[in-house]
This record gives structure tokens, sequence and C-alpha cells, in this order.
């Protein structure tokens, strides 16, 4: 019998919720990665380029190691968000009359704790005194961030406290790679430092100077910008893994570049929640508002979109004093051990679909919640933590509620 | 590899060609054409035999909202060539191009020699006898356009190697049991070296393998199985070795590295019902500094069950049949603990592939499949959703 041919209609319903079978689109702000409004098809090329670069897996075979940390970008900024524990890097060095020493001799200032087979890992020197250990960041919005102008954070910036706020920040002065090439607005001191915003310690000038010496340093992938492999000094003086020199060319590493640049910003949810509006009035009222600038601009830059655009993330690229709890007697540039670079807050509310479904953070993971966090300011932000653990239980979660929105 | 088996399979076909010329003997120069199966073919006993099967296939899959759009897969075209001279000595190859000419390999040429059917000696390239699927991957034998992903990414199906060994038959009563055990190059380096940043079997099926092991110390694979007359087959196997390279010029550069690889695999009839899957174990030998992206030990398994829901006439052909399958896929390729953090090891996957398949004859079939995949990361973020349909047809020819 032609039974079969119920079949047919069958297949037919089925054909037609195939749409429903498939798996939905996440709301454009449930995720951080993807393009920025306002590109161009060939910035879309670049930045595609860029993505996939960034999610390349390196092996023995292109490049990896010989020492390294993990074998890919988007390995450790996972979804273009923040990290997890596993993925922490560990940097360190040592105080000698008033003087940090990175300890290069001995493989620092960071440290390789992985190795090819056949290749043996970096363990701590036990000279090294000060040792940090930072959790990956998101690198969303980073074009904007890259885009404010210097006297931006030199205006914002008030080392003296002459407000007497309590609150100084200060811009990290830095010497530059060679590689670097200023645009008309940055800013250098006398000595030839240039101003840092990018790292947890603000110690990288720009999106260049941070890619180049993640390929380095955290892969051991060299490149047309700095062609030597790290170098594990307790085993060899000789940096060699069995691939060419550079592992990459200046193309790619550019093209990563233009990626992080067109990374969009984080898209916040629930505003209009008056819980939501609630916390982000007490956050303001609390001085958070103070570091955690809500809203920056940028000046203009060569890629139209990201051209003097107002934008929110919740930070002001610039160091402050946490406190000695925050301390690890580890610095980098001209910042001082407890001083750390405030932390854009945007995209905090989806840290957990990037960390493993919990949450790590300050800049080593330490804190498992926002209110931990919150909690563990001190220095320049004792008078706002403080305020914070005077409000009513409410308030603080009506806070929480406006940072999960972030 | 490429050229090497390009080349025979045209020195196989100039002289399946020259069979058919007039025989001239003795001069050196027409030694090509002085060989044994010409001389069967020209007294009229053929003795090759070729075959092969083809699949092809559509894909529309999304993953998260994300989709590549429609696209066409020419998946495989294998070419078998099948000889006896005698009628205990037999031969067997298999040439196979994936996707065009993107990838080819000689999966199989390898020669039985039979001294009793408890005891036949083989040698060549072999199929490594783990688990199932690996020994029988035709496509056209499946209700399933994508291969089971225990098979393929735990145990590296299709896993030919350079093998001697033997195997046999042992029937008793209704029972008959069946025996294989080879020695192998086995896999190599690739195993922790390589791009998908895990443990990963199949990047340790180097070419090299077919032409010198990479530590000279080979690998031992080995399956047993049981069988029951209409009802079905179990088998146990295991593969096992040194996998890296830890000797180069005599000098000793590492340490010696082991794999270790269990599987179970079974194949029933209940009633109308077919069932059959497979589970594999890996053990690896990982170097502590290379870090816990890289697991020690993985598992995975499938389990496929097939049911016949029509049969009869349709178009001028009799006795089409039509299946309704399913598939169910589970792998975790790090079992394990962070150190950092004491939380789980992400890095596993789940997969369900409802089908459908309509048996033309027991060698062509159309298959639909829909098929769902959740895959976890390393650190165990919210699931990666995939699904999409599929359209196929694989036929032996
Ligand atoms: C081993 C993990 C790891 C890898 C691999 C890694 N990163 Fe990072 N990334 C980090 C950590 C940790 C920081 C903070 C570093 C610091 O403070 O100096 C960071 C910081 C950054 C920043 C600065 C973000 C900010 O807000 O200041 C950028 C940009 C960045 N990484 C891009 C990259 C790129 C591009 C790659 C690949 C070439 C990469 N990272 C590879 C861990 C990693
Ligand atoms: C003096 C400047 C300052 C003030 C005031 C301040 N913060 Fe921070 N905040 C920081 C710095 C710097 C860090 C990073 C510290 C670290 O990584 O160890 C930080 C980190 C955080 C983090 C963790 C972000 C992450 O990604 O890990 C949260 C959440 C946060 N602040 C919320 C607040 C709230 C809420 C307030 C008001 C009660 C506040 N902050 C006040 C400077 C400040």
């Amino acid at each position: 019998m032609k039974k079969w041919l119920t079949l047919i209609p069958l297949l037919g319903i089925s054909l037609l919720s195939c749409e429903k079978l498939l798996p939905p689109t996440p709301a454009d702000n449930e995720v951080l990665d993807g393009p920025m409004d306002g590109l161009s098809p060939t910035q879309l090329q670049i930045f595609l380029e860029g993505d996939e670069a960034f999610a390349e897996i390196f092996s023995p075979q292109t490049g990896l190691g010989p020492i390294f940390v993990a074998t890919s970008c988007a390995g450790c900024h996972v979804g273009d968000g923040k990290g997890h524990p596993f993925t922490t890097l560990t940097r360190f060095g040592n105080y000698t009359n008033g003087q940090f020493d990175h300890l290069l001799h001995l493989g620092g200032g960071q440290l390789q704790n992985r190795a090819i087979p056949g290749y043996t890992a970096e363990t701590l020197p036990p000279e090294a005194t000060g040792i940090s250990r930072f959790t990956p960041p998101a690198v969303t919005g980073l074009g904007l961030l890259a885009a404010v102008p210097d006297e931006t954070l030199l205006a914002l910036a008030d080392p003296d406290d002459v407000n007497e706020d309590g609150i100084s920040g200060r811009v990290n002065y830095v010497h530059p790679p060679s590689f670097f090439i200023p645009s008309v607005w940055h800013h250098s001191d006398a000595q030839g430092r240039y101003i840092g915003r990018f790292g947890k310690k603000a110690a990288a000038v720009d999106l260049l100077h941070q890619t180049v010496n993640a390929y380095k340093q955290d892969m051991g992938i060299t490149s047309d910008f700095d062609l030597q492999d790290p170098i594990n000094y307790a085993v060899t003086s000789h940096p060699t893994d069995p691939v060419a020199d550079p592992e990459l060319p200046a193309a790619t590493v550019q093209s990563v570049v233009f990626y992080l640049r067109t990374l969009k910003a984080p898209a916040p949810r629930d505003q209009h929640d008056p819980e939501v509006v609630q916390g982000r009035q007490l956050f303001m009222d609390i001085q958070c508002g103070k570091c955690h600038i809500p809203t920056m601009k940028t000046g203009i830059s060569d890629i139209e979109a990201l051209s003097e655009i107002e934008f929110h993330p919740y930070t002001d690229l610039l160091l402050h004093d946490m406190g000695a709890a925050l301390d690890d007697g580890y610095t980098e540039g001209s910042a001082g051990s407890a001083e750390w670079r405030t932390p854009p807050l945007w995209g905090l509310g989806l840290s957990a679909n990037a960390q493993g479904g919990s949450i790590f953070l300050l800049h080593d993971g330490r804190a498992r919640s926002i209110e931990e966090a919150v909690l563990l300011h001190g220095g320049e932000a004792e008078k706002s933590r403080n305020a914070f653990q005077q409000l009513s239980v409410q308030e603080r979660n009506a806070i929480i509620q406006f940072l999960e929105s972030l | 590899m490429k050229p090497i088996s390009i080349l025979l399979f045209w020195t196989i076909l100039i002289q399946y060609l020259g069979a058919q010329t007039p025989d001239s003997l003795g001069a050196n120069k027409d030694a090509v054409y002085q060989r044994p199966f010409i001389f069967e073919g020209q007294k009229g006993n053929l003795t090759a035999a070729v075959g092969g099967y083809l699949e092809a296939n559509t894909n529309y899959f999304s993953t998260d909202g994300v989709s590549e759009g429609f696209s066409m897969e020419m998946r495989r075209f294998n070419i078998f060539l099948y000889s006896t001279l005698k009628e205990r000595i037999k031969f067997i190859a298999e040439l196979e191009f994936e996707h065009g000419t993107e990838e080819i390999a000689l999966e199989t040429a390898m020669l039985d020699f039979e001294l009793a059917p408890a005891l036949a000696f083989r040698a060549g390239i072999v199929l490594v006898p783990l688990g199932y699927f690996n020994q029988n991957h035709d496509s056209p034998k499946w209700e399933f356009i994508d291969r089971p992903l225990v098979s393929t990414t735990l145990i590296p199906a299709t896993y030919s190697d350079v093998g001697f060994g033997l195997h046999g038959t042992i029937p008793l009563n209704s029972l008959s049991f069946t025996y294989e055990t080879y020695l192998l190059n086995g896999l190599q380096d690739g195993i922790l070296a390589n791009t998908s940043n895990r443990t990963f079997l199949p990047a340790g099926k180097n070419e090299e393998r077919f032409g010198e092991d990479n530590n000279g110390s080979p690998s031992l694979a080995a399956r047993i199985a049981m069988k029951k007359r209409g009802l079905g087959e179990v088998g146990f196997s295991c593969f096992g070795g040194y996998y890296n390279t830890f000797k180069k010029d005599g000098l000793r550069v590492d340490e010696k590295r082991k794999v270790f690889v269990f599987a179970f695999d079974y194949n029933f009839s209940f009633g109308k019902a077919k069932m059959l899957g497979e589970a594999a174990l890996v053990k690896t030998e990982v170097p502590s500094a290379i870090g816990q992206a890289f697991g020690q030990t993985q598992w995975g398994i499938h389990a496929d069950v097939i049911y016949p829901i029509w049969s009869g006439g349709l178009f001028g052909w009799e006795n089409v049949k039509l299946n309704a399958a399913f598939r169910f896929e589970a792998i975790d390729y790090n079992v394990g603990i962070f150190d950092e953090t004491g939380g789980n090891i992400g890095d596993h996957l789940l997969a369900i592939v409802p089908g459908f398949s309509l048996r033309f004859s027991p060698n062509t079939l159309l298959k639909v499949n829909y098929r769902y995949r959740w895959d976890t990361d390393l650190l165990g973020n919210p699931a990666v959703k995939t699904a999409g349909f599929q359209f196929g047809m694989a036929s032996y020819f």
C-alpha cells in the first residue's frame, strides 16, 4: 500500500518547523563577540581575518612555545570575555633597593608555566618576591578605549589629589616598544615614556604592543615585531623551537589588532528595570563612578565607526592605589605595586558565560562574586567601599543588579 | 603519501589494461606483463575484481543562530581491489578519495594467507581492529550521514597502519569466536602536538607511519569477538604502545609515553530492531608541563537503533525498505579537575541524530538526518549548540 504517502505531509511539517529545530540566535546583548556597527565590507573582511587569527590554536609545528601559557588568544579570552584561573598569567620580579627588577635573566617578568613535549616549563625562581596573577580580561570595546586621547586621561588624573576626595588616579608612563608609532595625540614625558592604558597595570601603550607581547609571552609565537621566542633560562639560553622565526607575519598581527579595535562594545541589558535605575544612582552617589567613570568620548579616528563616539565603559583608564590587600609586591612601568588600572565594568554581567559558569573578579580572580570584589576595594577606594557596606541589603543588591546589567 | 597512492593506482590500472594486450613471453622489456594475474586472465580465470562505494550529501547547519548556509559535500569515493590467486591467499586494497581529490589515502592494502580457518596470517596496510566502526566504515552500511564521533575522534577511524599479525575464527555450536592481533607502527606525536588544544588521537595518524615507526617500538592491537548466529556480536578490543619520538639518531630526547585505547562494541538484532554501538576509553601519558588542556583520560560512546517502518514496492523498485534510525553520542575529551579551582574540566559533547533511511537495495540508500549537538568547552561554559539537516546517498558499486 501507499502508506508511505502519509510521510510526505509529515516531512512537510518537519521542514516547515525547520527554523524551530535550529538553535536560536542569542540576543545581541547576551554575547560579547561580534563586530561593531558601521563597518564597511572591507573592514568586516579584515575583522574576520583577525577573528580567525585570534581563534587560531598553535601547535609545536606552527610555532607554539617552546614555553607558553596557552595555545590561542581565544583560549584565554573565551568568546572575547574574561578568562579562568586555568589560563591565568603569573608575573614576577623582585624589589631591590627600591628598584623593581623583572628578573629577565631568570625568565621574568612572565612565567611560562607550560612547555611543548620534550621541553621544560618554567617554575618560579626563589629570587621572585613580588608575584602577581592576572586573570584574562574581556577584550570587547577596546577600540573605543584605544581611541580616547591622552589629554582625556591627563585631565581625569589627579595624582596629588588636589580636589581632596581621597581619589588620586595616575597615568602609567612606560617605555614603548621600538615598533610603537605615536599618533598626534599621544603624550610623552621628559624621559620619552608614553602613557600606558592596556593591561591590569596599564603597561601596554596600545593594542599592537599588547598583541605582540601576548603572542610572544603567552604563546611563544614570534612575529615580524619580535623575533625571539621566550627562553627558559633555567635550562638553556637558546630560545629555539622547531619553527623558523618569525612564526607570524606582521599582517596577521595587524589583522588581530584591527579585530580588537572593531569588536563591539558590550551592550547592556534591563536598563529600565527600576532596581537597575536605583543601582546606577547609588553607584554614582557612593563615588564608585569617580574611578569607574560611566562615559568617555573618543577623538578623531582613522576608523569612522570609532571617531568621536560617546561610550560607557565604567573606567578612567588610570591607576589607583587599591590598598595593602591588593598589593602583590609586583609592578610594571611607573605603577606602584598596590596600583591597578580601573577595569572597565561593561560586560561584567556576562562574565560567568566565559569563566566556566561562575565568576572570578579582580586582577587575580580572587573575588568570587561582585559583592566580594567591592568589599576587597581598599586604598583610594576605601571611602567608597565603606559607603557600600553601610547601604541596606536592598540597596547593595540594586548596585549588583545594575552591575550585572552592564 | 598522495603521490605514492596515485602512482600505485595507475600502476595497477596500467597493468590491468595491459592484461588485454597480446602475450609476449620472455623478453625482459615485457616483464611488466609477466605477472600471474595476467596469465590467469588470459586463461580465462579472472582473479581480480574491482568495487567501491560513493557517498555524497547536503548540509545545512546552524551554530547558535549563525549558519554558513546550504552546501553540498562529496564525502568519499572509494575503490576496492580484490584478488585471489589461490583459494587461501586473498588480497584487498582500498583507495579513498575524500572531498574530490582533497585527501587521497591508501586505506587498506593487505594480504591474507590462511593456514587454517583458525589461523591466518595478515600483512600490509591493515584496518586496525579497534571497535566496530573502524573496520566497518563503508557508508552504505550506515543509516547516518556523519560517522560516530567516538569512532572518529577517540578511536581515530579510519585508522589503518602497517601491520603484521594473525586472525582466525573458532566455531563452537551456534557461537563463533574470532580474534585478530597485529603489531603496528602505531600513532605518533600528533596526539599532543596538534591544533585541537586537546589530546587528540586522530592527529597522531602521521602519514610517515606507513614507512617507518617514529620511535622504533611497535604498538599492538587486538580484538576478540563472540558472535551468535541470528543474534549478533560483541567485541572487545585494545590498542597500545609508545607514541612519542623519544629517540632521535640513537639519542634519548624525551621520556617514553604510552597511549592505550580500550573499546567495546556490539551489534544485535532484536526482532525487527537493530542495535549497534561502541564505547571507547583512551588513556594517554601526558607530560604535566603541557598543561591540563591535554587530558589523560577520555571516553565516548555511540548507540544506534534502527527500526524498519515500511517495506514494499516503490517507483518500480521491489522490496524497498524505510527505516527509522536514532543515534545518541557522548564524549568527554578530558576527564579531570582543574588544579587551579578544583572544578570539573569541560571539553565534552553530546549529540542526538534522528533520521530516516530509504534502502532501495541492501547496497544503495538515501538518508535524511537531523542532528543536534551540544559542545562544552574546556572551561565548562554554556554549551555551543549546533543543529542542522542533512540529506545524503550512499551506494556500493
Ligand atoms: C594565557 C592567557 C592569554 C593569552 C593566550 C592571551 N591573553 Fe590577552 N590577556 C591575558 C591576561 C592575563 C591579560 C592581562 C594582562 C596584563 O595585565 O598585562 C590580557 C590582556 C589582554 C589585552 C588588554 C585588555 C585590557 O583591557 O587592557 C588585550 C588587548 C589582549 N590581552 C589581547 C590578546 C591577544 C590579541 C592575544 C593573542 C595574540 C592574547 N591576548 C592572548 C591573557 C591571555
Ligand atoms: C579608587 C578607584 C575605585 C573606586 C572608587 C571603586 N573602584 Fe572598583 N575597581 C577599581 C580598581 C582599580 C579595580 C581593580 C582591582 C584589582 O583588579 O585588583 C576595581 C575593580 C572592581 C570590580 C571588579 C571588576 C573585574 O572585572 O574584576 C568591581 C565589580 C568594582 N570594582 C566595583 C566597584 C564598585 C561597586 C565601587 C563603588 C562601591 C567601586 N568599584 C569603586 C577602582 C575603583
